[in-house]
């Protein structure tokens, strides 16, 4: 109300004549009247909702009763809570130093290139765009199918170079007369002795994938002195009988087969007609098992699992990280270009090699910018939000949860608790006090 | 000195911030007064729809209001922040006067701040057209306070079409036969389930359908109050049943872990594409809507009513949009009691992206085969129940990485570990009923 009489009464065009030396007015009224605009949007924005949270934070959900420390007691004894604040503690510690440090070493290393320029636009980059739509970007590149997201397929690149996919990498053996697994491929669990006939079926092979030129399967003959078999899909639409070879189910044709002894080790391999039929000649009295080798089964690699559970939290740090450390390079490669050369160029003469140039002259010299670009990192770390939110998946939220994260899924989420809500932006405002404090002290000693 | 004149800046200013909130207050106060008296009068309405939604709802004002044509309806969209949108005016005392709340979760809560009205005098006429367990939908402890104009139908699960036709099966009607859809599918070399589990609620409707055809209503009206734990035996078996949808990893399209980060807008995709990566998934009505295909309805894709489980009846599983009102003016009720009539849901049904749960709208209305089916099993089922999770203070039953979501996303990562899970489901319910 005050104010506001102050500013009607201050309105008229020049203060009044008597008033003109010293006056009162003069001393308070007018830098009043300067402050007021200032003043005014502070306290509405500012000032009243700050204090109305930490009012509310001592009210129950739906803010009709008193409840005194309560909403800070769940605070601290809800484990989802409990893990949002120990992930903001794991950020601190980690990515302030990490964004200095990368910034530090990109700017140093710079110095020394020749189109430092053009590499110093590339690292600003990200900080053009929203750390909202950085972290849509990173969320697609961190999917899990190789077939999307771009850091799997990077690694499926290496990986399917070093083990191709097998020819049938998804089949599975139609019934238990097939044993094993991906590892050792799959072996016929009963012996069989020359003048037999094996039957492999094979099934969840997809129509589209039994490899071309594939007909009817056939049970062959048996062959005196020798074993003869199929490996066919053993399915029909509608699913067939497993275990019988039916009309209308197809042979698999190029499939490697392999003999094996007793022992286990492998006597003799042939491959599939296109009818699925197969056939070893000559073969020595005695058991044997047939089988179809691993790499016949072998997966295309399946991707990490970058937005799991376990891996969500340095996943999102990566990112913001990757986001800031071109702001962290801008800074302290101008606080490099500040410091006078000649005091490096003596340490250079007097036979310092770099390293000691850089840890003895360099970093001391650097020491107030690296401390500015830390302590802004710190503040902004504590209230990370945007990012974790627009990476994390819903069911891995719980586990990348900042404090940030918390306060707004508390409030408006789902459980519209505002008291407990309130509760935990208080405490995250508590938190950022004592570097914003670090932060003014400083900035009014070096003014 | 410096500090002590902003101080006292501050105090003014602060003093100024205080007087001028109050002022609000009183100012808000006075509107509902002077709006109450006026006979003919105007509603402001509050509710999810937006784009073409609000289109349709706006054509549904529109016939409303050439019925009463001295009142004005006024809609505002809310959009996704309905809840908190509705909590802060609720607080602030500046609420709409009607809205539509798909949460009755929500409407207990207003209800017992006495924020919303009864509506007991309309009962009657709820009862009649939408028949006992819809009006019930819309009762807090006896009294009816919301009136379920928009239903939807979470017992329908969908499935492509070409995928069904190369593995050679038929929609099936009870879940052992679903269980043989999926083996035959899976022996196809087609993943039988696309799963978006990333927020955990298309696995808790899965849950609530089983639920409900497994153990039956009584069950399921005890278990939705918490007046049985979730460490129930009933909570567990159905868990268990749901293993043959989820305890595989290769049941699901992306195996276990892929399963835990696709968005249900996703999941749909996959089985509603070309080049399929799922045969069937298990989702509500609106799964048509959240994702673009080129595939046909009824030729492309299709809907099966979710099977029965052991001979249970015809149930649906659903959700809805409920109206209540914030004030009681004559143009509120007149507009509440037109949401009873099949009129008011012809107008939108026409339209399409409707279902009605009012029994006495003609069929055909609709303007596709599909929404036929899913709707009509809505109005015609013999068991209705509100989605379970939005009966649950919302913190509980209806949060992303919380609580029942939570649990069902821990289920689908380790399904083998019921007993942990359920105990973990108990003590979220316990700390949400304090």
């Amino acid at each position: 109300m005050s104010v506001d009489a102050q500013t009607a009464e201050a309105s008229p065009a020049g203060p009044p004549p008597e008033a003109y030396k010293g006056s009162l007015w003069e001393r308070y009224g007018v830098t009043a009247v300067f402050l007021a605009p200032a003043l005014i949007f502070l306290t509405v924005w500012i000032v009243y909702p700050t204090l109305s949270t930490i009012r509310r934070s001592f009210y129950d959900r739906d803010g009709s009763s008193f409840i005194g420390f309560d909403n800070y007691e769940t605070l601290f004894t809800d484990d989802t809570l409990f893990t949002a604040i120990r992930n903001n503690f794991l950020w601190i510690l980690i990515v302030p130093a990490f964004v200095t440090a990368i910034g530090l070493v990109f700017a140093v290393l710079l110095e020394r290139v020749r189109f430092s320029t053009a590499f110093k636009v590339a690292v600003f980059m990200p900080m053009a765009i929203s750390l909202f739509a950085a972290g849509v970007i990173w969320r697609l590149m961190y999917e899990k199918d190789p077939a999307q997201g771009t850091v799997n397929a990077g690694i499926a690149v290496v990986k399917d170079a070093v083990t191709p996919s097998g020819v049938l990498s998804n089949a599975r053996p139609s019934t238990d007369a097939l044993q094993g697994g991906p590892k050792g491929g799959l072996e016929l669990k009963d012996a069989i002795q020359p003048g037999e006939v094996a039957q492999l079926g094979l099934t969840a092979i997809r129509e589209s994938e039994v490899p071309e030129g594939a007909e009817q399967a056939v049970v062959p003959e048996p062959l005196a002195g020798g074993i003869t078999g199929v490996v066919w899909r053993d399915f029909k639409p509608g699913g067939g009988t497993p275990g019988r070879l039916e009309q209308g189910e197809l042979g698999l044709p190029g499939v490697t087969v392999e003999l094996r002894d007793d022992g286990g080790s492998q006597v003799a391999e042939t491959k599939t007609e296109p009818n699925g039929t197969f056939r070893f000649e000559d073969v020595e009295p005695g058991t044997y098992r047939a089988a179809i080798g691993p790499e016949t089964f072998q997966t295309p690699y399946a991707g990490v699992s970058w937005l799991g559970a376990g891996l969500i939290l340095p996943s999102i740090m990566i990112a913001y990280i990757w986001v800031w450390a071109g702001f962290s390079m801008v800074v302290i490669a101008a606080g490099l270009a500040a410091i006078p050369r000649d005091l490096l160029e003596a340490a250079r003469t007097d036979g310092a090699n770099e390293w000691q140039v850089f840890r003895r002259i360099t970093i001391p010299l650097l020491a107030p910018v690296l401390t500015v670009v830390f302590i802004t990192m710190l503040i902004y770390v504590l209230k990370v939000f945007d990012i974790v939110i627009a990476i994390a998946p819903g069911s891995v939220q719980d586990d990348a949860n900042v404090i940030a994260l918390a306060m707004w899924r508390t409030s408006f989420g789902g459980v519209n608790d505002f008291g407990l809500g309130a509760a935990i932006a208080v405490f995250l405002f508590l938190l950022v006090i004592p570097v914003l404090a670090i932060n003014i002290r400083r900035f009014r000693r070096e003014v | 000195m410096r500090y002590g004149s902003v101080f006292a800046a501050l105090a003014a200013a602060l003093a100024f911030a205080a007087a001028g909130c109050g002022g609000d207050d009183g100012g808000g106060g006075g509107d509902a007064a002077s709006g109450s008296e006026d006979v003919s009068g105007n509603v402001s309405v509050m509710a999810i729809w937006a784009g073409e939604e609000q289109k349709s709802f706006q054509a549904v004002i529109d016939a409303f209001e050439e019925k009463f044509p001295n009142v004005t309806v006024k809609y505002t969209s809310g959009g996704d922040n309905l809840a908190p949108i509705l909590s802060t005016a609720v607080q602030g005392g500046n609420p709409p006067t009607i809205a539509a709340l798909g949460q009755p979760g929500l409407m207990a809560e207003f209800a017992k701040q006495n924020a919303i009205k009864p509506i007991d005098n309309l009962q009657a006429k709820i009862k009649d057209a939408f028949g006992d367990d819809v009006a019930a939908a819309g009762e807090v402890d006896g009294t009816q306070y919301g009136v379920m104009y928009k239903g939807s139908n979470k017992s329908t699960v969908w499935y492509n079409v070409a995928t069904f036709e190369e593995a050679g099966v038929e929609a099936p009607k009870t879940w052992d036969e679903l269980d043989q859809v999926r083996d035959t599918v899976k022996a196809a070399g087609i993943t039988p389930y696309s799963v978006g589990v990333d927020l955990g609620w298309p696995i808790s409707d899965i849950f609530e359908n089983v639920y409900l055809r497994n153990s039956g209503e009584e069950k399921y009206d005890q278990l939705s109050k918490h007046e049985i734990p979730w460490t129930d035996q009933s909570v567990k078996d159905a868990l268990t049943i749901m293993k043959d949808v989820v305890g595989q990893s290769d049941n699901m399209v992306g195996g276990t872990d892929g399963a835990l980060q696709t968005e249900m807008p996703d999941s749909v995709a996959n089985v509603f594409s070309d080049n399929p990566k799922g045969s069937m998934v298990i989702i509500g009505d609106f799964a048509p809507g959240v994702t673009e295909t080129t595939l046909q309805p009824v030729t492309g894709y299709n809907v099966f009513d979710f099977p029965s489980i052991d001979g249970s009846k015809p149930s649906v599983v659903g959700g809805g949009d409920l109206f209540v009102k914030f004030e009681d003016t004559p143009a509120a009720d007149a507009f509440l009691e037109y949401m009873t009539t099949p009129e008011a849901a012809e107008v939108w049904a026409k339209r399409g992206g409707f279902s009605s749960p009012n029994k006495d709208l003609d069929l055909s209305v609709y303007p596709d085969e599909i929404t036929r089916t899913t709707a009509g099993a809505l109005a015609k089922a013999e068991t209705f129940r509100f989605d379970m999770s939005d009966l649950q203070p919302a913190g509980f039953g209806a949060t992303a990485g919380q609580g029942l979501w939570k649990g069902f996303t821990d289920f689908v990562a380790n399904p083998n570990n019921i007993d942990k899970i359920t105990q973990q489901m108990e003590a979220d319910a316990k700390k949400a009923y304090k």
